[in-house]
């Protein structure tokens, strides 16, 4: 256990407000830009729209988990908090962007393949890891003793980004005859332009959100570090 | 030697975790008879039509078998809490893995009975038709038993020493066997129409590549699992 005069800093968050502005103002800005810009296409009309929110967000869903891999690994290293606080608040802003994912895949599917939801591969891995985190975060509500919530969601973190591939590979197996994401090399320019666009605006989102995630849980971690110290009768 | 010495103590913590269970019994015939109700359920949900039930039965039985086991793996660690015993355990010489492999071992005995147990009334109720492939079968049954134990048996380190820990539980460890369900039920399902699509050995390399990597990770993040 760490001493009782340990703290984490909390950092100021001023400039974070601004970064948060920014960061959703460019995301409505890279939406109105490919609306506008990208023409309906030939198959799926306007459908193909939600490609702008769809994609990124499942781009940004994997980033978020290979935060937690690296920082959940980083904290049994070293053993600093910070590095745990991180990765909750990585996992959490992670299974927001993957349950986005899961809701704008069946937005798109129910038009497109007449069914909210398919067996399809990438369907059913998705939700799969959808859970795994939602253990992950359950695991962390259950158990209140820092250092063992922290070595405990670590070592589900790591266990839950390894079994990410073989979820992958084994749903694919199982399930064959999916959409294959061969329509994306066929793709337009435009379409790629806007999509990456989104991809960044969205990138500042998840950061903005792990980073404000991430000060409340060292806000609320160090005033229990504050108590337990009074506690102890040590800081008078 | 150091390392003959952990073998001493993994026998120790097995022999410990079995004779615990052979003294008392009810826990294992208890699981054992969850196991075989379970199938029955299974049966009402998908019966009585006797094709329907033959094709559902890999599936059937690997679910059965993994409610079952579910069970076990949190009594593991439930015994050493009860009075203790845990926080004894840990004072004793030797590295952590040799306590994990020592639940782990006694925990596939466990499960592996069960599954046996599981499969007998399985096939009986199910109208199975054994395949001559059965060996091939045998090593599904192995290589996705230790699947299920390997997470099962890690897990249960946590979830049994923490709040609301039959709920922790199956939700940790269910998304992760997906894999293994997918990959032992599949395979299973092929060998017993005569594995026609020549499909049952991907499934069968998966689930080995799956047990040990899990079993390597395993390994290497019990240590700080179990000492916090």
């Amino acid at each position: 256990m760490s001493s009782a005069e340990y703290t984490i800093e909390v950092p100021r968050s001023g400039h974070w407000v601004a970064f948060g502005a920014v960061s959703i103002a460019a995301l409505a800005a890279t939406q109105i830009f490919s609306f506008l810009t990208s023409p309906p296409d030939m198959n799926m009309g306007q459908l193909e729209k939600i490609l702008y929110v769809h994609v990124p967000a499942a781009w940004v869903m994997f980033i978020c988990f290979a935060i937690v891999l690296v920082y959940s690994l980083r904290f049994l290293w070293k053993g600093r908090e910070e590095d745990d606080l991180l990765a909750a608040a990585a996992a959490e802003v992670g299974a927001i962007f993957n349950g986005l994912t899961l809701v704008l895949g069946m937005i798109w599917g129910k038009p497109a393949w007449g069914v909210w939801w398919v067996w399809d591969a990438r369907l059913t891995s998705t939700l799969v890891l959808f859970l795994v985190f939602v253990g992950y975060l359950a695991l962390r509500a259950f158990v209140e003793d820092p250092q063992r919530r922290g070595q405990w969601s670590a070592a589900v973190g790591i266990l839950g980004a390894l079994n990410v591939p073989i979820v992958w590979e084994s749903v694919s197996w199982w399930r064959t005859l999916h959409q294959m994401p061969s329509s994306m090399q066929s793709m337009a320019k435009i379409y790629w332009v806007g999509m990456f666009l989104n991809f960044g605006a969205m990138l500042l989102v998840m950061v903005y959100f792990i980073r404000r995630r991430y000060e409340a849980a060292a806000i609320l971690r160090t005033a229990e570090h504050a108590a337990q110290a009074v506690a102890l009768g040590g800081n008078e | 030697m150091a390392f003959r010495d952990d073998l001493r103590r993994v026998r120790a913590i097995v022999w410990k975790d079995l004779a615990t269970e052979r003294r008392s019994k009810a826990g294992f015939n208890s699981v054992a008879a969850l196991g075989i109700t379970i199938l029955i359920l299974f049966g009402f949900a998908l019966g009585p039509d006797v094709q329907t039930l033959r094709d559902a039965a890999a599936g059937a039985i690997w679910l059965s078998a993994l409610f079952a086991g579910v069970l076990a793996f949190n009594r593991s660690y439930q015994v050493e809490l009860e009075s203790g015993a845990l926080d004894q355990l840990l004072q004793y010489p030797g590295p952590r893995w040799v306590i994990y492999v020592g639940k782990l071992v006694a925990n596939a005995i466990f499960v592996g009975l069960i599954l046996v147990i599981v499969i007998v009334v399985g096939i009986v109720l199910f109208q199975v038709r054994i395949p001559s492939a059965w060996p091939s079968l045998i090593g599904v049954l192995v290589l996705g038993a230790v699947g299920l134990v390997v997470l099962g048996t890690f897990y249960a380190a946590m979830a049994s020493r923490s709040r609301a820990r039959e709920v922790l539980l199956p939700l940790l460890l269910f998304p992760m066997l997906v894999p293994v369900l997918l990959a032992a039920i599949s395979a299973s399902k092929a060998l017993l129409v005569g594995d026609i699509m020549q499909e049952a050995g991907a499934w069968i390399k998966l689930l080995a590549a799956y047990d040990l990597i899990f079993l390597v990770a395993t390994l290497w993040a019990f240590e700080y699992v179990i000492d916090v």
